[in-house]
């Protein structure tokens, strides 16, 4: 029953917080008039800040969100484990990577949307890997394993890129690039990432019967008729793409895809099928939530959206650990 | 139902399944007995096509979801991997029924209640699966396999664990099913359960068929002793055959 309410809760809160994200910021413009302006184009600078900044970091915010919630229910499915997030394949730090080196090298800089690019082909570069290394026919633990191994060669060679810094302030503004964030974004990132990111959506969509029968283990799905190789196929380009997009346009943005499918699961009754879209909801809504607390909490500091949301999805995990081992289980 | 024809699985270079033919139809109740190590599990994935397997198996030659319809397999290693309520677990049985983003019907409904209703697991259907106890977390796990409604049942030892009264139940049932037109292959190691319910024992020895046939024809003395090492009390009493092993043979 519960699930009859959840969904519809969950997108009207998206819808609050979307829109709530248009009208916080720095220019403080009234909402009558900021709204006024988005839809008729009066207001000539209104119009430039609502069209152009605070829409498309808004937009943003919502498709990586969802990108994050949704990757992390599939993956913690077809893991069965609560403790998987998107980044385990290596993705994120993959995606991380080809950023950085883009920052580094200075064509970040010399070409239009090189950042992005190079964090989307440094995406595509681990999935090759991991499909390479964990071979056609493995299991969920060979996926982990080719993971963790992507993950460390790619945060290794992060690090190597930091500390060949050309320049300090290269370094630094790496760094804070490495924080994850959706301010200063441009309509340009919204269109680069979203074919990415709606195709990562669509294959990860289909998984949920899967997902489902997977919760009896490997060898009872196959017997009900899932192909387990193509849907670990499915699984790892949908993330990659969808989380490789969302890396490469904004940084690394944590916990999002831990955090918000376990607090999601015992209100769909635990059914991995049922989770796949409320984490989707769930996880827009907290990177919207995440991006308009940076700018309410700390105008003047540009606090950065990844510190914000390890910040408080850490305590959260922590809690749910706390309560999870309270119920005994 | 099944057929196996010089079916072999490789573990490296050594036979784990060695050459076995076999042949199960509808009305069988069909014990597979074995020491452990015997092969019975990798028979069975083997023949579903989840292994890799030389010789032929009418059930690995299907597409996967046609054979979802055709047999259903209950593992030995009891998974239930998230805290769903046990019907939501028993109708994972219908998955290869439901046609690809189909809704579900009244059929899939009455196949999960007619499951429940079988493993006395009416007053369970809204429990959390996983609190539940070992051995109903199995019957709950069986009654998921019933509610797949294939013609054949492929079980790995699904009594294991129970309490008695649930292992005859359970063994009454799969005896049921065979007597309305399914067909079983059940894993088992408790001989006396097996002599009495099941209409046919296949007898396992590292990998190979040595025995197949009757109960009486299949638990002689001579078998008993080079297979599992162990003497046995073999009597048919009124309330039907009664079989306990007593004593091993060094």
């Amino acid at each position: 029953m519960t699930a009859r309410v959840l969904l519809p809760g969950l997108g009207l809160l998206v819808a609050v917080l979307f829109l709530a994200a248009l009208l916080v910021g720095p220019a403080g413009i009234g909402p009558g008039e900021s709204l006024a302006a988005l839809l008729t184009g009066r207001g000539e600078a209104v119009t430039l800040v609502m069209r152009e900044i605070r829409l498309p970091r808004a937009l943003l915010a919502a498709m990586i969100g969802a990108s994050l919630g949704l990757s992390g229910a599939a993956m913690q499915g077809y893991l069965r484990n609560p403790l998987a997030e998107p980044g385990l394949i290596g993705v994120t730090g993959s995606a991380a990577l080809g950023a950085v080196i883009a920052l580094q090298t200075g064509l970040a800089g010399a070409v239009a949307l090189a950042l992005p690019l190079a964090g989307l082909a440094g995406a595509g570069a681990a999935v090759a890997l991991i499909l390479l290394l964990a071979g056609p026919r493995g299991s969920a633990f060979t996926l982990i394993l080719a993971g963790i191994a992507i993950s460390a060669l790619a945060g290794a060679l992060t690090s190597l890129a930091l500390n060949l810094s050309p320049n300090p302030f290269a370094a630094m503004e790496t760094m804070f690039w490495m924080l994850g964030s959706v301010a200063d974004r441009s309509f340009r990132h919204v269109w680069l990432a979203l074919p990415f990111m709606a195709l990562g959506w669509a294959a990860l969509a289909t998984l949920g019967r899967g997902l489902d029968a997977l919760t009896l283990g490997e060898d009872a799905a196959a017997a009900l008729g899932i192909r387990l190789a193509r849907m670990r196929l499915l699984l790892v380009c949908g993330t990659a793409a969808s989380v490789g997009a969302a890396t490469a346009v904004a940084g690394a943005i944590g916990f999002v895809g831990l955090v918000v499918p376990h607090l999601l699961r015992p209100l769909v009754g635990a059914q991995p099928s049922r989770l796949l879209f409320a984490s989707a909801l769930g996880g827009a809504a907290m990177v919207l939530a995440a991006d308009i607390a940076v700018r309410v909490v700390v105008p003047e500091r540009d606090l950065k959206l990844g510190v914000l949301t390890a910040l408080v999805g850490a305590p959260l995990f922590l809690h749910l650990i706390y309560k999870t081992r309270r119920e005994g289980v | 139902m099944l057929r196996l024809d010089a079916f072999s699985v490789y573990r490296g270079p050594c036979p784990v399944v060695d050459d076995v033919t076999c042949e199960v139809a509808r009305g069988e109740c069909v014990g597979l007995i074995g020491p452990n190590g015997a092969g019975k599990t990798t028979l069975m994935r083997g023949a579903l096509g989840l292994l890799p397997a030389a010789g032929e198996s009418s059930l690995a030659r299907l597409a996967p979801a046609e054979r979802a319809r055709a047999a259903a397999w209950m593992p030995q290693r009891r998974e239930i991997n998230w805290p769903v309520s046990v019907e939501t677990l028993v109708r994972l049985g219908r998955t290869p029924h439901l046609p690809p983003g189909g809704r579900w019907g009244a059929a899939d409904r009455a196949a999960v209640d007619h499951a429940l209703a079988r493993m006395g697991l009416d007053a369970f259907r809204d429990r959390t699966a996983t609190q539940l106890s070992g051995g109903e977390q199995a019957r709950a796990l069986i009654a998921r396999a019933l509610a797949q409604e294939a013609p054949l049942l492929l079980a790995d030892e699904p009594i294991a664990g129970l309490d008695p009264a649930h292992q005859i139940m359970t063994m009454e049932v799969f005896a049921e099913l065979a007597a309305e037109g399914h067909a079983v292959v059940v894993s088992i190691h408790d001989l006396g359960l097996a002599a009495r319910h099941c209409t046919r024992l296949m007898m396992l020895e590292r990998g190979r068929l040595v025995a197949d046939g009757p109960p009486g024809e299949v638990l002689t003395p001579e078998n008993l002793a080079r297979v599992f090492h162990v003497r046995a009390h073999y009597a048919d009493t009124p309330a039907g055959p009664v079989f306990q092993p007593t004593e091993t043979i060094r």
